[in-house]
């Protein structure tokens, strides 16, 4: 080859393709799997390992598991009883909600989708104004539909809410509070106004040094002991108070990560254009920080995702509560194997979900530098 | 050592090119500290409206903080600045009408990456000035033309080179439509085949009677376009002059060695 390629005149090669052995799926397996031979070895180890670990995950989820029937009875135990999970179906996402009033949540979430799908259709005018609705409409659209009690609809306490339906309710209440008063926060410590920082670095640290648990206990007990007499907040208005302080302790360090990877020249560019200080920010410091920290925002949404499961220690049934409890109920003793990889899976399903959907909008996003 | 107190003809005036006599920017005894570090040292100087100021003068000498000052990026602690009329304090407001009178240019660019050079170009006309978008976008386009790159209007700054971007920058700050512009070090951080193409829209605009300071070493620009030259060395101003003389007859000891370094190599 070499030779060849000296035959050209200075100035009049051509650009040749490259060797087959670089090139397709021989140059990539070469590349990536048997480049060298402790390379090799490992290839062939783990290709093993493979074939002893996954036959029997298959065969104890998929090929030998039962699907149909009602009881216990209908389970031969050799594989996984999915008749578990079909009969508490309803309850693992729903909770204790009434049955009939069960479409008021499924028309929620088709709302909910509906509008995140309209997010995706590329070239579409107006999406500022679906987000605009999916943070600020449709949560007020969902409480009365969740709650109930108005426009003829029979009124459902939330003690009777309960399963996905719980978890997703957490969840996004935390998420869309967590971000606005995490940037909040994340500029008050920022700020040049001592009494400004030290109250945001005050919150900021008392939120983020305690467990949430601690945090959903003391919102449970020790919160209604200070109330006068015969006042009382909705538990779950409790919970969802403190998961909204906690994630937004979180989400200000995040905040404050990217707000001071910014080089000191776009703050100094948009100062001297005579933007103020809240035009700054809009406009040319946190869409350029949010960028930055959209692994880190997401990373704290997903543990903030999981971290609601924590609601079953103040007698919340959230999605993996609701496992549990059904797990105890006698006629179903010793299911909570299927149990568990359910939610394992429900959950894994979301957290995915936001992965990649944050790796979408990087992509998107990115602009070249 | 500083001169040009006020009332005093600026030598400005002596230039061929057209320089009112409306004063754009006015310091009086202006000091400036960082912390301990005494950066700016009673500072004097009289800009006239349409007069062109190139400032020089060894690192650390105050020169970036002086002009740093005037769109009060830096503060400073004693004596008083006046800018188109206005004076700066502690007072945003001021500060705000300043600034959207006073374009800017910066050694690093410092473009908005996240925007396109078309809306980096109309985002303060949008905001500050509250004009409409189309009227924005025409205008920006008549400077991107000004400028020269009108074709990368849909890029992002990412994309562009070092001497485009820097153009950008220019139209950018010609958007506010600024009675005054400061350069600092606008073509140091610039590869050498790209510092003409800027140096080129500076000149044009010099011609088209922008007040304008500068911070540079092109001598070359200083000696075309300047009516005076400025050289300041440990935060003072030592010695100012119009290029000519500024070159041919420096008068301190500090100037002689300074333009000993930077011409002769």
């Amino acid at each position: 080859m070499s030779e060849r390629s000296q035959s050209y005149e200075t100035g009049q090669h051509p650009d040749l393709p490259a060797p087959v052995t670089s090139t397709g799926v021989i140059g990539w397996l070469r590349l990536n799997l048997f480049a060298t031979v402790p390379n090799a070895i490992l290839t062939i180890l783990a290709a093993l390992f493979l074939l002893w670990f996954i036959p029997p995950i298959l065969d104890w989820a998929i090929f030998s598991a039962d699907w149909a029937g009602q009881t216990r009875e209908d389970c031969s135990r050799e594989g996984a009883c999915w008749v578990f999970i079909k009969v508490w179906f309803r309850q693992l996402m729903y909770g204790r909600y009434p049955v009939e009033e069960i479409w008021r949540i499924n028309l929620a979430y088709v709302i909910a989708l509906a509008a995140g799908i309209l997010l995706f259709v590329p070239g579409l005018r107006g999406k500022p104004w679906i987000g605009l609705f999916l943070l600020v409409g449709f949560p007020i659209i969902a409480f009365f539909l969740f709650v109930g009690g108005s426009f003829g609809l029979p009124e459902v306490e939330t003690p009777l809410w309960g399963g996905l339906f719980l978890t997703l309710v957490i969840s996004a209440v935390g998420i869309v509070a967590s971000l606005p008063m995490g940037i909040l926060l994340a500029l008050g410590r920022r700020s040049n106004m001592p009494i400004v920082r030290a109250l945001c670095v005050t919150f900021i640290e008392f939120w983020r040094g305690v467990p949430l648990i601690t945090v959903l206990f003391m919102a449970s007990v020790m919160f209604p002991l200070f109330l006068p007499e015969g006042m009382n907040f909705d538990k779950l208005i409790r919970a969802l108070l403190g998961v909204m302080f906690f994630s937004s302790a979180y989400m200000a360090e995040v905040v404050r990560g990217g707000l001071q990877a910014l080089p000191k020249g776009q703050y100094e560019a948009a100062q001297a254009l005579g933007l103020n200080y809240w035009k700054m920010m809009g406009l040319v410091i946190l869409p350029q920080a949010l960028k930055l920290v959209i692994p880190g925002i997401v990373n704290t949404f997903i543990g903030l995702f999981k971290d609601t499961t924590l609601v079953l220690i103040i007698g919340l049934f959230d999605f993996l509560g609701m496992v549990q409890l059904a797990g105890t109920n006698p006629d179903w003793l010793g299911f909570a194997i299927e149990g568990y990889v359910f939610t394992a899976f429900g959950f894994w399903i979301f957290c995915f979900s936001m992965s990649r959907y944050s790796q979408h909008l990087e992509k998107k996003l990115h602009t070249g530098h | 050592m500083s001169m040009n107190p006020e009332g005093q003809e600026s030598p400005a005036s002596r230039s061929q090119m057209t320089v009112s006599e409306e004063v754009a920017i006015q310091m009086n005894n202006v000091h400036k500290w960082y912390g301990q570090f005494h950066v700016l040292k009673d500072i004097n100087l009289t800009v006239n409206k349409g007069e062109r100021i190139v400032i020089c003068g060894p690192s650390g000498s105050g020169k970036s903080t002086l002009i740093r000052c005037i769109n009060r990026l830096e503060e400073h602690q004693k004596g008083q600045i006046i800018v188109d009329n206005i004076e700066l304090t502690g007072d945003l407001k001021h500060i705000e009408l300043v600034r959207r009178e006073v374009g800017m240019l910066f050694q690093h660019f410092n473009l908005f990456p996240h925007l396109t050079v078309m809306e980096n170009c109309t985002l303060a006309p949008i905001w500050v000035r509250k004009m409409p978008k189309a009227e924005a976008e025409e205008a920006a386009m008549t400077y991107l033309e000004r400028v020269k790159i009108p074709e990368q209007a849909e890029k992002y700054p990412g994309q562009l080179s070092g001497g485009q971007q820097q153009r950008v920058a220019i139209a950018r700050s010609l958007c506010m439509n600024p009675k005054v512009m400061l350069f600092d070090e606008p073509t140091s951080a610039l590869d050498p085949e790209m510092i003409a193409e800027v140096l080129d829209v500076m000149v044009n605009l010099a011609e088209s009677g922008m007040t304008m300071l500068c911070v540079t070493h092109e001598m070359g620009f200083a000696r075309k376009v300047a009516n005076r030259v400025i050289f300041m060395d440990g935060g003072e101003i030592i010695e100012q002059n119009e290029p000519e003389e500024f070159f041919h007859n420096p008068q301190s000891e500090r100037t002689k060695l300074f333009l000993s370094q930077i011409l002769h190599h």
